[in-house]
């Protein structure tokens, strides 16, 4: 934790906002991620954290505040796959390579199948695939313009155990090596292992930004809480959600 | 732009049977509704049963011989006759569909048609019609063939009638021969010749004899009477078809049947292949969750509406090519104007192509996207054909301004005027002009399509 809060900001949120109506889903959001950083977004549902995401992700609009990124691109990998089900693996590397504007757009490609695994289902069409090598598809596809900051929504939602496990520890190695990676999760245990810090979002508000075990001193500890997900449950029913 | 329209045009090469079944679909539901438009059949087939004895086909008229079965030919040559022998046979061939109706010649026809012509007081000629009734339109059609042909028949008979009774005003005002039943050939002196007759009698009279008068009268009598019976002539001709018709097309189509038939044909299938195509592809996007990802900076919306339009249109002007050549080559249409009809392809193609964004962008699946363009084109079309005088005026303006507000009736103007020439720059502006709304409504839709 320590060494990452030093490492060099990524990107910034400052004050966002974000309004449907006379609904705010998003009220003055502001927080940091540093280069190497692992930040876990968790809150109950409807607290804001997919939208959160994508305009950070810059696929939604704020209606206040703004998001700046310190260089280098934004890698963008949404809940659902998003990716087209009649192309092969290959060819949706391909596709989005060249929609990112990757200067070696078969290289790109090369190297993402490398590091997915999927080089011998290259030419499947990706709607043939388990929802975890679609997944994997999807993340590769947010990591082509090799970004220097990582968005996930929801990345182990439709995966089993190994394949979560196999995710956290490629994702691990993402951040290693300085790409901050921030994702939102309603997997508290993974939250608690795979993050450096944790914001918890409630009804728009950013209720917490710290560590796992910040978050468990903050309720009182073992004697109120035995575990994280149990600190976590603690800590919003004390603020009223 | 051009990576994600590769992209489309993979998917839909990896989708033959859908692209299969959306242009068979397309060109089949079209040239169906653009021949169903068109047509009654062309000529009806109507079965023909003559009873006259061959024996009494003749008729006398004044003292010539007429073939009355010469007439029948008038009433072949709008229907496909089926030649049957007897009245049941002819009854027969309507209840089983084989004829829409059937004409019967009963075998009293020229026996009535020769009384009529000498005012024996017969009775007139009747022939009588049969009609298939399980279909009012097809009906009213067969009906409406027959009454024409039959129409025609009887204004043939009637200008021989009036020919001969024209011969017959000229021989008693110039005097001739002319042939009657039984007395053979008989000499008739005419009014003019009678006139000179009294002229020179009278002359060879003494001044005051009491006869002069009398036959001063005569002869004044026989010149009126012949100069009165001379101008009759042109009358009696003009009886025979009293009023002439002189045709002009002053709005609306010149076109032939076959090419109104193909022009239907030809929009209908560009605008169900544009607008299922832009709907679906559109949707596509968002069913396989790529929207978001791609507008989050590798395309803006307006590049997606312009690249689903392009898809959409490109599509729809190929294959409206195809089949307006094809269409051409069956029709004889004059290809010497193809460069126009691709102009209309194209700004049609566009049009219907830019609807189908904004349809897709509205709806946002595909399936509720498809069911979107195919419930909202039928209605487009239908109201685009409905024709002037078919319903109430007042309705009739609500139907154009709600139709020019779709590309198909400009569509079908456009491809009108192409073909069979006419103004051309309004429907194309028109189309232009549909194609941007759209595209700029596609475009909104887009605001909220994530």
């Amino acid at each position: 934790m320590t060494s990452v809060a030093s490492a060099p900001v990524a990107l910034t949120a400052d004050g966002v906002s974000k309004a449907y109506g006379d609904r705010r889903a998003l009220q003055g959001v502001s927080f940091s991620a540093h280069r190497g950083e692992r930040i876990a977004i968790i809150g109950p549902n409807g607290a804001g954290k997919t939208t959160l995401l994508q305009i950070l992700a810059g696929s939604l609009k704020p209606s206040g505040g703004s998001v700046s990124l310190e260089g280098g691109e934004i890698g963008w990998v949404p809940q659902q796959p998003a990716l087209y089900s009649k192309l092969s693996v290959a060819e949706n590397l391909r596709l989005f390579a060249r929609l990112e504007r990757c200067p070696d757009v078969e290289a790109t490609v090369e190297r993402m199948l490398d590091q997915t695994g999927l080089r011998d289902r290259a030419r499947d069409e990706t709607g043939s695939l388990s929802g975890g090598n679609r997944q994997r598809v999807n993340v590769a596809i947010g990591l082509l313009a090799e970004p220097s900051v990582l968005l996930l929504d929801e990345p182990t939602s439709s995966l089993d155990p190994r394949q979560r496990e196999r995710l956290w520890v490629f994702v691990s190695g993402l951040a290693e090596a300085g790409t901050a990676v921030v994702y939102a999760t309603h997997n508290v245990a993974e939250a608690e292992r795979f993050a450096d810090r944790v914001l918890v979002l409630a009804d728009g508000e950013l209720l917490f930004s710290g560590s796992p075990r910040e978050l468990e001193r903050t309720v009182g500890g073992d004697a109120e809480a035995p575990d994280f997900e149990s600190a976590f449950v603690r800590f919003l029913h004390d603020r009223g959600h | 732009m051009r990576w994600l329209l590769l992209k489309d045009l993979q998917i839909l090469r990896r989708s033959p049977l859908l692209v299969g079944v959306l242009i068979g679909y397309s060109i089949v539901v079209s040239l169906v509704a653009g021949a169903a438009l068109s047509s009654g059949p062309s000529k009806p087939t109507v079965a023909f049963a003559n009873l006259v004895p061959r024996e009494k086909s003749q008729v006398a008229l004044g003292g010539r011989q007429v073939d009355a079965t010469k007439y029948a030919g008038k009433l072949f040559a709008k229907v496909q006759p089926i030649r049957v022998k007897t009245r049941a046979e002819a009854i027969a061939k309507v209840r089983s569909g084989e004829a829409l109706g059937a004409l019967v010649v009963p075998a009293d026809v020229t026996d009535k048609l020769q009384g009529t012509l000498g005012l024996s007081g017969a009775g007139r000629p009747t022939v009588e019609v049969y009609f298939n009734a399980d279909n009012p339109l097809k009906r009213q059609f067969v009906q409406d063939t027959i009454d024409s042909t039959l129409a025609d028949a009887n204004q043939a008979i009637s200008a021989e009638v009036l020919r001969e009774a024209a011969r017959y005003l000229n021989i008693i005002v110039a005097g001739g021969k002319v042939a009657l039943p039984i007395v053979g050939s008989v000499d008739i002196l005419g009014l003019r010749n009678a006139q000179t007759i009294i002229d020179a009698a009278r002359a060879g009279l003494p001044a005051n004899a009491p006869e002069r008068a009398a036959l001063a009268q005569v002869s004044r009598f026989a010149r009126l009477a012949a100069d009165n019976l001379d101008l009759s002539k042109p009358i009696l001709a003009s009886i025979s078809s009293p009023v002439r018709v002189q045709e002009h097309v002053v709005a609306g189509s010149k076109s032939s049947l076959s090419a109104f038939a193909a022009e239907a044909a030809v929009i209908g299938s560009m605008m169900f292949v544009a607008l299922l195509l832009a709907a679906g592809m559109l949707a596509l996007e968002r069913e396989e969750n790529a929207f978001g990802r791609l507008i989050r900076g590798l395309v803006t919306r307006t590049a997606l509406v312009a690249e689903k339009v392009t898809l959409a249109a490109l599509a729809a002007f190929v294959l409206t090519t195809v089949m307006l050549g094809i269409l051409g080559g069956l029709l004889g249409l004059d290809f010497a104007r193809s460069p126009l009809w691709l102009v209309v392809l194209a700004l049609g193609s566009l049009a219907f192509g830019a609807m189908g964004v904004a349809i897709g962008g509205a709806t946002r699946e595909v399936r509720s996207a498809s069911l979107a363009a195919f419930v909202v084109s039928l209605p487009v079309a239908a109201l685009a054909l409905v024709p002037s005088g078919a319903v109430a005026s007042g309705l009739y303006d609500l139907i154009r301004v709600v139709s020019a507000a779709f590309p198909f009736r400009p569509g079908m103007q456009a491809l009108d005027a192409a073909i069979s020439g006419g103004e051309l720059l309004v429907p194309l502006a028109h189309l232009a002009a549909l194609a941007l709304v759209f595209s700029a409504l596609a475009r909104l839709s887009l605001r909220r399509f994530a």
